[in-house]
């Protein structure tokens, strides 16, 4: 009875080792099953979702124009202080004064991407872009000004 | 109290009657992270187990009081990393309940699916890290493997892998990424063929049975009286599935079982991890294509006030019962804000079930309590 | 045909030829030790390069593929960076066994080079009791280890060398008694005896189960030996951090490295040896025709081919199985391995008495 058991512990563990052993000689035998990604090689190829949250960034169009009204909702939003809107007075043709941006300070190194920014926005002026390789030598340039010099805003937007 | 000096004075020098004490930690390959265990040896066996905490203290909850109920959400993925969305489930459910915010139903059913799909996610990334400290590698990578296809799905809709912050009180940041049904089935499907793959290496070896089996034994007392929650209670007999017993969302219209092995050992602790993976993929399988249509998010006001009062909410992430307890004085921010973090409590079991074992038990043993250090710093 | 043979003899002559026979001997002694450790040097850097990519294509991964084409010179590249960082020495290290024990290590290797005949009459010293001699030196490399653990006044060093200690005294029981059936078979000590009498067929084919228990038997105790996983307890990666050399960087920290290769190499040189053939062609009874193309593959492929089998397999264990603890280890040895071998040699000298062996 004693040997019974004995010889069946052998050949259960001995079993149990060999079936894992099958399993990672099948995938040492079939390359194909392999998941790694040649990063920095597959840049071209490589599809991030477009709503991953990489950056805060401000589209502007052909006329270097953004929607940005200066209404520091993104500013109150952020937990961190990650945004600083520096507004100004534009005066207009007809001699009306009216808020708008001077700089949108946007410092990256104490973003968490928690979007609430882009959430708070109430005129789309900012979103979420799907970059990530954001290190630099030198820690000044992750302050950004997210306006394009020169740029104004869009009519028609209050 | 803790005595820098004197640790560094105790640890040099052998301990009486031929002690060994030694450090395991803040820099060491099995605590996964900051922990620091102050060890006493006898030969191989381990007579006390003393875990020195605060290495990775970011004073969050204190952090919490300064931030708006908007904004103090996504702090709390960055406490137990692995289960933030359940995390940030809490902290919304809290807010909804303080300010009575109706949740449409379709943000509802996401965020269940979310919520076990994360689970899964972390209980794939424990099983890898698990096998790893007890010196099989390979798991790791194949565990890993699903659980990119669930940081994909979340990196879809969510916009971020591992610290969402997709839930805002209400309902949802935004809508579901069109894909996600697909991908989610696709998922289903790949975890319920690569499944028997754990079972060969991991679960069915002899030697990873006997080096968890009878090891790091937690009666159902104990557990209760640590204050243990989540997989640790559930593997010594304790039904605390606050899934089932507080269901929130709607937990309550679907179909799962809640997995109780009463061995207490870190086998049970292993083997309910295991069958939780699969009652998720059953609760998913409910829930997916059922998923009614209409809004994701529900009608708040611009700026939050929760009433004056006290406010608890509890749910059920990867590692047992997180519960969120607000003090409020009727303003924008918390007045006082306590997170109950299930790892604290799993944590404080430690010297109880793996002193008298051996170097290599406390591996089991601490692995299977599966602790993520910035939940039990905070 | 290429043999090693041919170029051994006539190096032997011409230097015979041109100097005195003391001079020639000495010759051939350097000549001797600088090729062994060239083949130290190689044998580390292809070993560690295989190790690092049957891991990864286990583990669904690449592996090393940056340096060189497919990674073929990333070992050469850590080596250097080794050798160029700096070797810290713990400030209350014993100094002189502390810098001794990598060299003893080392030094182990070296001298199991000797008896292994790694193609047909290619063997540095092909000493009458070859198989006492292996299974008696492979046993000092623990004094090497504990020397490591004890010298670095670090105690997950010292835990790991006195885990090793224990380990690598009850393996070698099992170690040897495998060795023995095949000596029982064989009715001689000697390697290039062995060799020959598989002639005709391994001793895995012609000794039936005994033999193939055999083979089991020594795979299991000489992994346990070099200290591999599943039986990696001195090193133990996620319970001591590195065991026994977890105060070691730099050149040390390298020759350890190489030395535990280098240990794979030799027990695997070994096993090929003793069950299957050695640099011995496959032949297969009398199928002329079939043994004489085999006779065509020059013998030191053979030899190297049955060796990196082996380690393959013993590589294919560490990245499959988890590690056991030091108790199950001692009792996997007691309780388990040390009776089946004890009748395992029962049974093969039943076998060699009644020569029921091919």
């Amino acid at each position: 009875m004693f040997l019974k058991d004995y010889i069946s512990d052998v050949v259960n563990g001995v079993s149990s080792l060999l079936k894992g052993m099958r399993k990672t000689g099948y995938y040492f035998t079939h390359p194909k099953e392999i998941i790694t990604e040649q990063y920095p090689d597959n840049r071209a190829t490589l599809l991030l979702s477009e709503r991953f949250k990489g950056e805060v960034v401000m589209p502007h169009d052909a006329n270097n124009e953004h929607t940005c009204t200066g209404c520091t909702a993104c500013e109150l939003a952020c937990p961190n202080g990650t945004i600083k809107v520096v507004t100004k007075f534009e005066v207009s043709p007809e001699g009306k004064k009216k808020k708008a941006i001077d700089t949108l300070v946007y410092r990256l190194e104490l973003c968490t991407m928690c979007n609430l920014c882009i959430v708070a926005c109430p005129s789309d002026a900012i979103k979420m872009a799907p970059n990530f390789e954001h290190s630099v030598f030198d820690r000044t340039k992750l302050t950004k000004v997210l306006n394009q010099p020169g740029s104004k805003i869009r009519e028609g937007i209050e | 109290m803790y005595n820098q000096t004197e640790i560094i004075k105790d640890t040099s020098e052998l301990g009486a009657d031929g002690e060994l004490v030694i450090n395991m930690g803040p820099q060491h390959p099995a605590t996964h992270g900051v922990l620091h265990l102050v060890v006493t040896l006898n030969g191989e066996t381990i007579k006390k187990i003393e875990p020195h905490l605060g290495f990775i203290h970011r004073s969050i909850e204190k952090m919490c009081e300064s931030l708006t109920y908007r904004q103090f959400i996504y702090v709390t993925s960055r406490m137990d990393y692995l289960s933030s969305h359940i995390n940030n489930l809490g902290c919304a459910l809290l807010v909804e309940k303080g300010m009575q915010i109706e949740v449409p139903e379709r943000a509802k059913y996401i965020r269940v699916i979310l919520s076990e799909l994360t689970r899964i996610a972390s209980h794939e990334l424990w099983l890898g890290a698990m096998a790893m400290d007890l010196g099989a590698f390979t798991p790791f990578f194949y565990a890993f493997r699903e659980r990119e296809m669930i940081t994909d799905i979340m990196e879809d809709t969510c916009g971020a892998r591992l610290t969402m912050n997709y839930i805002v009180p209400g309902g949802l940041m935004y809508d579901l990424h069109p894909d996600f049904q697909k991908k989610v089935k696709a998922f289903i499907t790949q975890f319920k063929s690569k499944v028997t793959e754990y079972e060969d290496l991991v679960t069915n070896n002899i030697i990873f049975q006997s080096r968890t089996k009878g090891v790091g034994i937690l009666s159902a007392e104990d557990a209760i009286s640590y204050g243990c929650t989540g997989p640790v209670a559930r593997a010594s007999g304790v039904s605390c599935d606050i899934r089932k017993i507080y269901p929130y969302e709607v937990y309550d219209k679907v179909e799962f079982d809640e997995v109780i092995e009463t061995a207490g050992d870190s086998f049970a602790r292993y083997i309910v991890r295991v069958k939780e993976m699969n009652q998720s993929i059953r609760i998913i399988e409910q829930l997916i294509d059922n998923i009614p249509e209409g809004d994701f998010v529900g009608k708040t006001k611009n700026v939050l006030k929760l009433p004056k009062g006290e406010f608890y909410s509890r749910v059920e992430t990867a590692r047992g019962e997180f519960g969120v307890y607000v003090v409020s004085e009727g303003g924008t921010t918390p007045h006082r804000i306590k997170f109950r973090s299930p790892g604290f409590s799993n944590l404080s079991v430690l010297n109880h079930i793996a002193a008298g074992g051996m170097i290599g038990d406390l591996m089991a043993s601490m692995g299977t309590l599966d602790l993520v250090i910035p939940d039990i710093d905070r | 045909m290429f043999s090693l043979e041919g170029i051994t003899t006539s190096v032997q002559d011409w230097l015979f030829m041109k100097f005195n026979p003391t001079m020639a001997l000495a010759m051939e002694c350097v000549i001797v030790i600088l090729l062994s450790i060239s083949l130290f040097a190689i044998l580390g850097l292809i070993l560690v390069l295989m190790e690092r990519k049957v891991a990864a294509h286990i583990q669904i991964r690449l592996g090393p593929n940056r340096v060189g084409p497919g990674g073929m010179f990333q070992t050469v590249a850590d080596t250097l960076k080794l050798i160029m960082k700096e070797g810290l020495v713990p400030d209350k290290a014993d100094k002189f066994l502390f810098n001794l024990a990598p060299f003893v290590v080392m030094m182990v290797g070296m001298l199991l080079l000797a008896p292994i005949a790694f193609a047909k009459n290619f063997q540095i010293w092909d000493i009458n009791i070859g198989v006492l001699y292996i299974s008696a030196v492979s046993s000092l490399s623990v004094i090497g280890i504990l020397m490591a653990g004890w010298a670095s006044n670090n105690k997950y060093s010292l835990l790991g060398a006195m885990r090793s200690g224990a380990q690598i005294v009850s393996y070698e029981l099992s170690a040897g008694f495998a060795v023995l059936t095949i000596v029982v078979l064989t009715g001689s000590l000697q390697l290039s005896e062995i060799v020959k009498a598989q002639e005709n067929g391994w001793w895995i084919f012609k000794g039936h189960i005994p033999a193939l228990i055999a083979f089991v038997l020594y795979i299991i105790a000489v992994t346990a030996e070099t200290n591999r996983a599943p039986f990696d307890l001195a090193e133990a990666e996620s319970e001591l951090t590195a065991g026994f050399h977890t105060e070691y960087s730099g050149m040390r920290f390298a020759l350890f490295f190489l030395a535990e290769y280098i240990n794979i190499f030799i027990v695997c040189a070994i096993g090929a040896t003793l069950f299957f053939g050695g640099w011995m062609p496959l032949h297969i009874g009398n199928w002329e025709a079939f043994n004489h193309i085999m006779d065509y593959i020059p013998s030191s492929v053979w030899f190297m081919g049955k060796t990196f089998f082996l380690i393959f397999l013993i590589m294919w264990f560490r990245w499959t199985f988890p590690r056991l603890r030091v108790d199950q280890l001692l009792n996997l040895e007691w309780k388990y391995l040390l009776p089946i071998s004890l009748f395992n040699l029962l049974l093969v000298a039943i076998i060699a008495i009644l020569g029921w062996h091919f």
